[in-house]
């Protein structure tokens, strides 16, 4: 059995410690926001949060997550009410929308860490994520705008 | 049928003689009301409309959303002439039904760019039409002239300024009967179309609830990994599977046409499953094929006359008396689409019907193509389209290959299954672009003025062995292979084009822009090295020769003067330009490069388009956006090479995709007119590649003939 969180959920799972995080959110818990892309680690497609972090859950066997915390997309907010949400939406970011999930995912954990990013800051911390409709433009200027939000205390 | 239709038919009638010439009305007053089990309040005056007493207005989409923006655009065309309240507005995705058929390509599909352009009336009508018999509900009601009647925003307003939402008057309109004829609007009195209102599916997209193929579960439905050849055309000759059918929560394992088919109670144990099941093939024809021979071949091709596409003039008589000339050979490789999302499909096949979850861009083939298999007629088995993850192409196979194999794995699996395919998989699983190659020569007279242009194309047939083959017949040629230089816009007095069908035994497909995605690159390079050899500039060079074409003229202008075409730059930076004409639209772009090291940096890249009378320009701007970034991709990163029969590729880092950290600041602008609308998924492809190694030209001095950019085979 393997014990963590998920969104602020308790789940306690009898899978194969070894089984990718990815697949165990996706078919154990059905939380099917979080996306397969690549299965390497390549597209960050699969990314989630592990006690704050971003990992990709494509390589990270569920063994990982033991005692943890782990948020997804769904986790975000309950509401589209995120500062990156909302400005997903102002700026109309996605397209086909598959890597949308991950993309934020990865935002979230920079604006934590840095609340007022540069360019160079939201080239190394969004490098890891795919888009192939090419959203890459309008990501860019939804990160900054949610940065703006945040700290105009536009945001919850 | 309307002048714009009449053009379109002409211009099309290559699809339509292939897809057996149906052709249904543009709107069929009275058509059979949706067979949905709704509630009678409910008023569902045509096939793509529902409106509820609770105000919902949903639009059914015949036009698969895979980024394009067809959820958002659709319902807009709708909405405008319904005069709804754009806040009640949302989508559904349509049933496969010859209903939703498109209206020239007579079947179920979306591609060629055509989405708005063949939506264009077919969703005004109905919306006018809808709201017609809101009218005549709202005048029964007051029992007043519809003629004094009103609508604005979701409500039928009288003289008095009486109001009716549309809702109320939902179960009432339900009762009318849909009008014969029906008025639109002046186009000056749009309120909606022509602006940038925001994409409906952006909610869904940003907090996981967006369903994708690969996300449908239903109780009972395992998941099944297929093993398919290594080499394309292999045959299983025998197979193992005494470790894999032992694996934790594999149920079954199976031979398949395509394969072998390992289902289980999860995508991950069925994985490891199926790398666990050794197979014995017989490898067939293409064991030994490798791309670097193909190349070798198409180039000793090119020696030798092909099929006659377009003759003007007399080229070689021109050739010959030429002050100057020059030689060059284009080669492009096979590509993947590699959608985000990797091809999947679940189907849930019973005696009597068969249901089918996936993101297709090609309803009606893959249902015919699922009936065949699954032993049922057409009406038995049915689509439910959900959102696709990515398309460029790839999910409109003639063959049906990822829906015919799930019902394949589906009739051995004897339970629901979903075929998930890794990105592997999809990666190796074909119907790429095409690989090509263009020889060209061309001359200049002694004032700088071509002279003569010679085109000679080797390359793979998309159409041929398809059901569209029948395209090819009346011109003896697969248009699609040359489609971009057989057009090619330039005033030259003496042209030829030539195309030698290469056959190859690797399965190509179209990729977003199809054959401009090469005609595009070698065309506009060339018109370059012709300015060079001119000295001329390249912008001034191609405007000389585009003046009985002012559209191409318009959207080369626009770019080159929000590039600042002739405005200094940084050392070490240079510009680069071409034009293309694709999908009934115009582009142009600009592309700012430097060079570092023999590595291509692209900073900026401007692109102007005209695709007529548009329907939401924000969604332009990030079609332009992003078709520029996936050229971008393809013309620095990306290529598909066999040895040995065997892709040498097989997931992002051996096919790069562009990234954050490389991707150029986009500019993009819209020539404003009202010519009849055009494409706009495609058209900003084809400029990318070129006006990017154009610049690599203007700041290295060393031409780019090859993709993807390799400054060591310049020459």
């Amino acid at each position: 059995m393997i014990l963590f969180s998920v969104n602020r959920q308790r789940v306690n799972l009898d899978v194969d410690p070894s089984t990718p995080l990815l697949w165990v959110l996706r078919e154990s818990l059905g939380l099917t926001g979080t996306k397969y892309g690549c299965g390497v680690a390549q597209c960050g497609a699969c990314t989630v949060h592990l006690n704050g972090e971003a990992i990709r859950s494509c390589v990270a066997p569920v063994s990982r997550a033991e005692g943890k915390e782990v948020t997804t997309i769904e986790g975000l907010s309950p509401d589209l009410s995120h500062p990156l949400q909302r400005a997903w939406m102002a700026e109309d970011v996605p397209q086909c929308g598959y890597c949308q999930s991950g993309q934020l995912m990865s935002a979230a954990v920079l604006l934590h860490e840095k609340p007022r990013p540069s360019d160079e800051d939201i080239d190394e911390a969004m490098t890891g994520n795919i888009c192939r409709c090419g959203t890459y433009p309008r990501i860019r200027k939804a990160i900054h705008r949610a940065a703006a939000m945040m700290s105009t205390g536009e945001a919850k | 049928m309307s002048t714009l239709w009449m053009e379109r038919r002409e211009f099309l009638k290559f699809s339509v003689a292939a897809s057996g010439g149906l052709l249904i009305g543009l709107y069929l007053p009275g058509a059979s009301k949706l067979a949905v089990a709704e509630e009678r309040s409910i008023f569902m005056p045509n096939a793509f409309l529902r409106i509820g007493t609770d105000e919902r207005v949903t639009v059914i989409v015949n036009h698969s959303e895979m980024g394009q923006g067809v959820y958002t655009a659709l319902p807009m065309l709708l909405a405008e002439e319904l005069d709804a309240d754009w806040n009640k507005v949302g989508y559904e995705s349509a049933p496969v039904d010859p209903k939703y058929n498109h209206p020239v390509f007579g079947m179920q599909i979306t591609g060629g760019s055509s989405s708005v352009w063949s939506a264009f009336e077919q969703y005004r009508n109905a919306g006018a039409a809808a709201r017609a018999m809101l009218i005549a509900a709202a005048a029964q009601q007051w029992n007043a002239n519809p003629a004094t009647l009103r609508t604005e925003s979701g409500v039928v307003i009288d003289g008095a300024n009486r109001k009716l939402s549309y809702g109320l008057l939902a179960e009432t309109a339900a009762k009318m009967t849909p009008p014969a004829k029906v008025t639109l609007k002046d186009p000056k009195t749009f309120k909606l179309i022509g602006t940038p209102v925001k994409r409906l599916d952006t909610p869904e997209k940003i907090n996981g609830k967006a369903v994708f193929g690969i996300d449908v579960k239903h109780p009972g439905m395992l998941t099944a990994v297929v093993a398919r050849a290594p080499v394309f055309g292999a045959k299983v000759k025998s197979f193992d599977d005494s470790h894999a059918r032992n694996m934790p929560g594999v149920r079954k394992v199976a031979a398949v046409p395509s394969g072998v088919a390992v289902v289980a109670d999860s995508f991950w144990q069925a994985k490891l499953a199926r790398d666990a099941v050794r197979i014995d093939w017989d490898e067939g024809e293409m064991h030994a094929f490798s791309t670097s021979q193909m190349m070798q071949q198409f180039r000793e091709q090119a020696k030798s006359p092909g099929k006659s596409v377009r003759r003007d003039g007399d080229p070689d008589a021109a050739l010959a008396k030429a002050a100057q000339k020059i030689e060059a050979v284009y080669e492009v490789p096979y590509l993947s689409h590699l959608m985000m999302e990797p091809l999947n499909c679940a189907v849930d096949l019973r005696a009597d019907s068969c249901e089918i979850w996936t993101g297709t861009q090609f309803q009606t083939v893959d249902r015919a193509a699922a009936a065949k298999v699954a032993g049922l007629p057409n009406e038995k088995v049915q689509i439910h389209t959900t959102f696709l993850g990515g398309g460029f192409g790839r999910r409109a196979t003639p063959q049906s290959d990822f829906v015919v194999e799930a019902v394949h794995v589906a009739k051995a699996a004897g339970v629901p299954v979903k075929v998930v395919w890794t990105r592997e998989d999809d990666m190796q699983g074909g119907w790429y672009r095409p690989a090509f190659l263009h020889a060209i020569v061309g001359g200049v007279d002694a004032s700088g003025s071509p002279v003569s242009w010679k085109s000679r194309l080797v390359g793979q047939s998309i159409f041929a062995g398809t059901m569209f083959e029948g395209m090819m017949k009346e011109k003896g040629y697969d248009p699609a292979a040359v489609e971009g230089v057989d057009d090619l816009p330039y005033e030259i007095p003496n042209l030829a084009v030539e195309y030698h069908q290469a056959e190859v035994g690797v399965p190509v497909q179209w990729w977003r822009s199809v054959g401009h995605s090469h005609t595009g690159f070698a065309t506009e390079c060339f018109i370059d090295e012709l300015a060079t050899l001119a000295h001329k500039d390249p912008y001034q060079f191609r405007r000389a020769l585009l003046t009985k074409h002012p559209r191409h003229l318009a959207v080369l202008d626009l770019a080159a003067q929000k590039a600042g075409w002739s405005k200094p730059l940084p050392k070490g930076r240079a510009r680069g330009i071409a034009v293309h004409f694709a999908f009934e639209s115009y582009n142009a772009q600009v592309a700012e490069v430097s060079v570092t090291d023999g590595r291509v940096r692209v900073h900026r890249i401007v692109s102007a388009v005209d695709c007529g009378h548009y329907v939401n320009p924000g969604i332009i701007a990030a079609q332009l956006e992003g078709g520029a970034i996936f050229a971008a991709s393809a013309a620095l990163f990306q290529e598909l090479t066999f040895e040995n029969g065997r892709l040498q590729q097989t997931n992002f880092h051996t096919f790069p995709v562009m990234r954050m950290n490389e991707c150029p600041e986009i500019e993009t602008h819209i020539v404003e007119n009202n010519e009849k609308s055009g494409g706009i998924g495609e058209p900003g492809v084809p400029c990318t590649a070129p006006a990017i190694a154009n610049a690599v030209f203007a700041v290295t001095g060393k031409r780019i003939r090859k993709l993807p950019i390799r400054l060591t085979e310049a020459v």
